[in-house]
């Protein structure tokens, strides 16, 4: 334990003495948590309609104000045909094409029942995606507006009131506010836990310090809990700065509890550090263990779930997905945050965290030699 | 006479089909300066790491303060000092710092750390530069220093690869005073160096050439073994034969 506390000493010292690391460690993530979330914007706006009105009728005419009123698209051309209307996409002038078929009005009157065809740019894949979602969701919209009208006053020439209902239903601005801000936040706090536990056993590699330390009867534990420690605390300093940040910018505030969220991100950090200093146990040289490093922490960021949905990856993507620690840290940061989960309701990602954290350390402690 | 501090037989050293050491057998006694001399890459360094438990033999014997190599490098550690080739003190720490965390590793405590600590910066004369970083010292200082701390600890043994290498003639003369201080004080004091000056200074040497001992007794003997003068003399006979050219 005393040797424990001379090799805390010196670590923190060196930390503290190199000025732009020390600034990149608690800057860097602030300033990133401010403005990624403001690029990563998947809000969807101004998606640009191609309209082919084949009915002309008044019912078509109120779809197509409808969509227009709802703030979310721009109606861009009304083509007299399907190909004509494509030629916007090629074009890039438009994002969607709506394809209102002949007899619309008829047979929604008649048949409660018509298809509308929708076609989506898949070039500018999330824009047209989620474009054509929205789309869709006005003209289910629309639809039960259209039955109700039907079983109580048959008044379809009235304007209905748009965009109340919907809007409490679908709000992407703020759903994309509390999806993507914890995501960064988790993402920040693995870049640097990851990467600088990564750089530093082999940083002292190649200074040729490691050799010195070798020759000192310091134990293999002591020596990777020394380096452990101190970027564990950088860690929940960055932790702490990052929910602090989501609160004054964003206004986010854990539902859940807070004792919850640092006791998982105490055992993320212990994980993700133990995975740094795995890496560099194996590599020789920063850039090595750069390149190692940034292969894993890429694989674990896009198999997460921090942008996109676990549940719709193929099954051997998710079972990737299950095997990196950022995944369960993630979907518990949602849950705390958001939904306000309990400690019953993630037990079985603390314990998943748990492991991921002895084994990576037992493994980096076992992995690293005092006589090679 | 017969306390061996050191014990080698037939110690080998592998890289694959490459045999840096060859089947190596001397023993230092306790207490002398025991001079390793050798060309570049005759594989001084890499018998010297193995008798500090820094890498594995391939084969053959050795023990160091009594302790197995192969088997007991970890009490090896408690009882040597080190001092590498490469300087590997801490340049982003400062001098005081560099031997509290050393002093520390070792386990001497605090107050012995700093009593033992300012004694060695006054000796060293570097008490104005105490509390500035290593790396902005020039070079004699820094071994020194290093050399200062793989001391500190009062080993058994301390093991010097190549002190003096690129260090001005006055400063090699003050680092051998400290190395015969060292050895005054008990300190068995185990030497690689290229400069057959200091080879004078020491109690034996040994000439390594491809990895192979060549010759082992006290410089007076060599030298009158080999005709020769000076020991550079006798370097020069032992070694022309050497295949590992230096670069
Ligand atoms: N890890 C290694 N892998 C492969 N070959 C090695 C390794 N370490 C050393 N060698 C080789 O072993 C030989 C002996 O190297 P060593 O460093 O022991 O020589 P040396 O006597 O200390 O030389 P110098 O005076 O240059 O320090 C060299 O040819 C070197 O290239
Ligand atoms: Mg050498």
């Amino acid at each position: 334990m005393r040797m424990l506390r001379f090799i805390l000493k010196k670590e923190f010292r060196q930390i503290f003495r190199d000025k732009t690391i020390l600034a990149m460690m608690l800057v860097m993530p602030t300033v990133q948590l401010i403005i990624l979330p403001l690029a990563m914007n998947f809000d969807v706006k101004n998606v640009n309609v191609a309209v082919v009105d084949n009915d002309h009728s008044s019912w078509s005419q109120q779809l197509i104000n409808k969509i227009g009123a709802s703030g979310y698209f721009r109606i861009v051309a009304a083509a007299p045909s399907f190909r004509e209307a494509l030629e916007y996409i090629e074009r890039e002038q438009a994002d969607v094409v709506l394809e209102i078929p002949p007899g619309f009005e008829r047979n929604l009157v008649r048949e409660g029942e018509q298809h509308i065809g929708v076609s989506v740019d898949a070039i500018n894949g999330t824009k047209a995606a989620l474009g054509g979602s929205y789309l869709l969701t006005v003209i289910a919209d629309f639809n039960q507006h259209i039955r109700l009208n039907e079983r109580g006053k048959p008044v379809p020439g009235k304007g209905v009131n748009i965009g109340i209902t919907y809007s409490n239903w679908y709000n992407p601005l703020a759903e994309y506010r509390f999806y993507v801000v914890p995501a960064v936040m988790v993402l920040l706090l693995t870049l640097i836990a990851g990467f600088l536990s990564a750089l530093n056993i082999v940083r002292e590699k190649e200074m040729g310090t490691i050799e010195q330390i070798n020759v000192t009867p310091i134990k293999k534990w002591q020596f990777i809990l020394g380096k452990l420690i101190p970027f564990w605390v950088v860690g929940m300093v960055v932790f702490t700065l990052a929910l602090t940040v989501e609160r004054v910018v964003y206004g986010i505030w854990p539902v859940g509890s807070f004792a919850l969220l640092y006791l998982f991100a105490a055992v993320y950090l212990v994980a993700l550090l133990g995975f740094g200093l795995l890496v560099s146990t194996y590599t020789d040289s920063q850039l090595q263990a750069m390149f190692v490093a940034f292969f894993f922490v890429m694989i674990f960021m896009l198999m997460s779930g921090l942008f996109t949905a676990v549940d719709s990856m193929p099954g051997w993507a998710q079972d990737i997905a299950a095997l990196t620690p950022v995944t369960h840290f993630v979907k518990v940061v949602r849950m705390i945050v958001l939904k306000g989960s309990t400690f019953a309701d993630v037990q079985k990602e603390f314990l998943y965290l748990v492991a991921f954290a002895v084994v990576l350390n037992s493994w980096a402690i076992w992995n690293y030699r005092k006589t090679s | 006479m017969n306390d061996k501090v050191i014990v080698c037989e037939e110690l080998t050293k592998q890289f694959g089909d490459f045999v840096a050491v060859n089947h190596i057998s001397f023993d230092v006694r306790k207490g002398e300066i025991f001079g390793f001399l050798g060309a570049n890459g005759a594989g001084k360094t890499t018998a010297m790491r193995i008798l500090c438990g820094l890498s594995y033999p391939t084969s053959g014997k050795a023990t160091v303060a009594g302790f197995d190599v192969y088997k007991q490098q970890e009490s090896i550690k408690k009882n040597i000092g080190y001092m590498s080739q490469k300087f590997s003190l801490y340049e982003n720490l400062t001098v005081v710092e560099n031997i509290e965390f050393f002093g520390g590793v070792y386990g001497l405590s605090s107050a012995e750390i700093r009593r033992r600590s300012d004694r060695l910066v006054n000796k060293l004369g570097l008490a104005p530069e105490a509390k500035k970083l290593v790396g902005s010292l020039p070079l004699g200082w820094k071994q020194k220093l290093a050399f200062s701390v793989a001391i500190f600890h009062d080993p058994q043994i301390v093991f010097l690869d190549e002190p003096t290498g690129g260090v001005d003639p006055i400063t090699r003369r003050q680092f051998w005073d400290m190395i015969y201080e060292a050895a005054a004080a008990g300190i068995t004091v185990f030497v690689t160096t290229h400069y057959m000056d200091e080879a004078e200074y020491c109690n034996r040497i040994t000439v390594m050439v491809d990895g192979k001992v060549e010759a082992l007794d006290t410089p007076g003997n060599l030298k009158a073994r080999f005709r020769a003068a000076s020991m550079d003399e006798v370097f020069y006979q032992l070694a022309r034969g050497a295949k590992r050219s230096a670069d």
